[in-house]
């Protein structure tokens, strides 16, 4: 037994994992720091291109500011279910686990339903990719990129709660998948994130 | 990590975004320069998603070197946008708020 535990403690690796509980929350982290950029990129570009317009509009004069102060405030509100959601299982609170995913869930599409109703209005008005009545036509693209790249990323994270919350439904969460549900809440969280970001550039700026 | 330490107080955080949301539209409507007006959007949006990724995403409670990487994009950002420079002093600059069309002709 005790050159068992000899064996065992020589293979034990020099320093500690940066997240002991699984490698997949690492992976998390890479990837979201990779996202980060992307959006990080889009904004310095939309930065630098309005700066160099002469007839760049003010978003608050064209855009909505009370419906997306609504719809961040919703992001907000969904991304603490979404850490009372983790709590929950993390105690083994299946229940609590899936009331407050599908709060967390109905959030997302409620977000996505506002924004689908706000682009819809904006297009009417006469904001495209290509177009934009109130200047700069760059300001319509950049827009659209913009709010659509983290739209998607808000689907990508509705489908992924998603599969989650059909599992919990199911039964066939527990206690020892919290470290599932702590990954995919890092996601969401991100998501929220970004939108804080998006808001005061996009939006109030 | 993550469950070893003490759970943080996240409906205080809410409230803290939700108030840092509601001075932000207030700030926008100041009658102050707009520089400091952008200043302070940004100095708010950097406090609201440095709440978000402490607290929710739990990074305070985390490995220091976890959160370098988190940080890593920012930095990225600011030499991105210190790239983008040349580029943009070497564009026309006018103030956004109205078009100034300029009376003379060229």
């Amino acid at each position: 037994m005790s050159q068992v535990a000899a064996i065992t403690t020589a293979i034990e690796p020099a320093e500690s994992p940066l997240t002991p509980e699984s490698w997949g929350k690492l992976g998390m982290w890479i990837f979201l720091a990779a996202d980060a950029m992307s959006f990080g990129a889009l904004l310095a570009g939309y930065g630098a291109l309005r700066y160099g317009s002469a007839d760049w509009p003010m978003p608050a004069n064209v855009l909505g500011i009370g419906l997306t102060a609504f719809m961040t405030f919703l992001l907000i509100c969904s991304s603490v279910t979404m850490v009372l959601a983790l709590a929950a299982i993390q105690r083994g609170d299946l229940r609590g686990l899936r009331t407050f995913l599908l709060l967390t869930v109905l959030g997302g599409l409620m977000f996505l339903g506002m924004q689908a109703y706000e682009w819809t209005h904006l297009i009417h008005r006469g904001l495209t990719l290509t177009g934009n009545p109130f200047g700069a036509k760059l300001f319509g693209t950049t827009f659209f990129i913009i709010t659509g790249f983290h739209g998607a990323h808000v689907t990508g994270g509705v489908i992924y709660l998603s599969c989650y919350l059909v599992q919990a439904l199911l039964g066939r969460v527990a206690q020892a998948n919290a470290n599932a549900i702590e990954i995919a809440a890092l996601y969401w969280h991100f998501v929220d994130l970004v939108w804080i970001l998006v808001f005061t550039f996009v939006y109030l700026l | 990590m993550a469950a070893a330490h003490k759970r943080p107080n996240y409906i205080g955080v809410f409230w803290w975004l939700l108030a840092l949301t509601v001075i932000e539209i207030a700030v926008i409507y100041l009658p102050i320069a707009r520089l400091l007006i952008g200043i302070l959007l940004v100095g708010l949006a950097l406090s609201k998603a440095s709440l978000v990724a402490m607290y929710f995403m739990h990074l305070k409670f985390e490995a220091r070197t976890l959160g370098l990487i988190a940080l890593t994009p920012l930095v990225l950002c600011v030499l991105l946008i210190f790239a983008l420079l040349p580029d943009l002093s070497a564009t026309p600059h006018r103030t956004t708020e109205s078009p100034q069309v300029s009376a003379s002709p060229h």
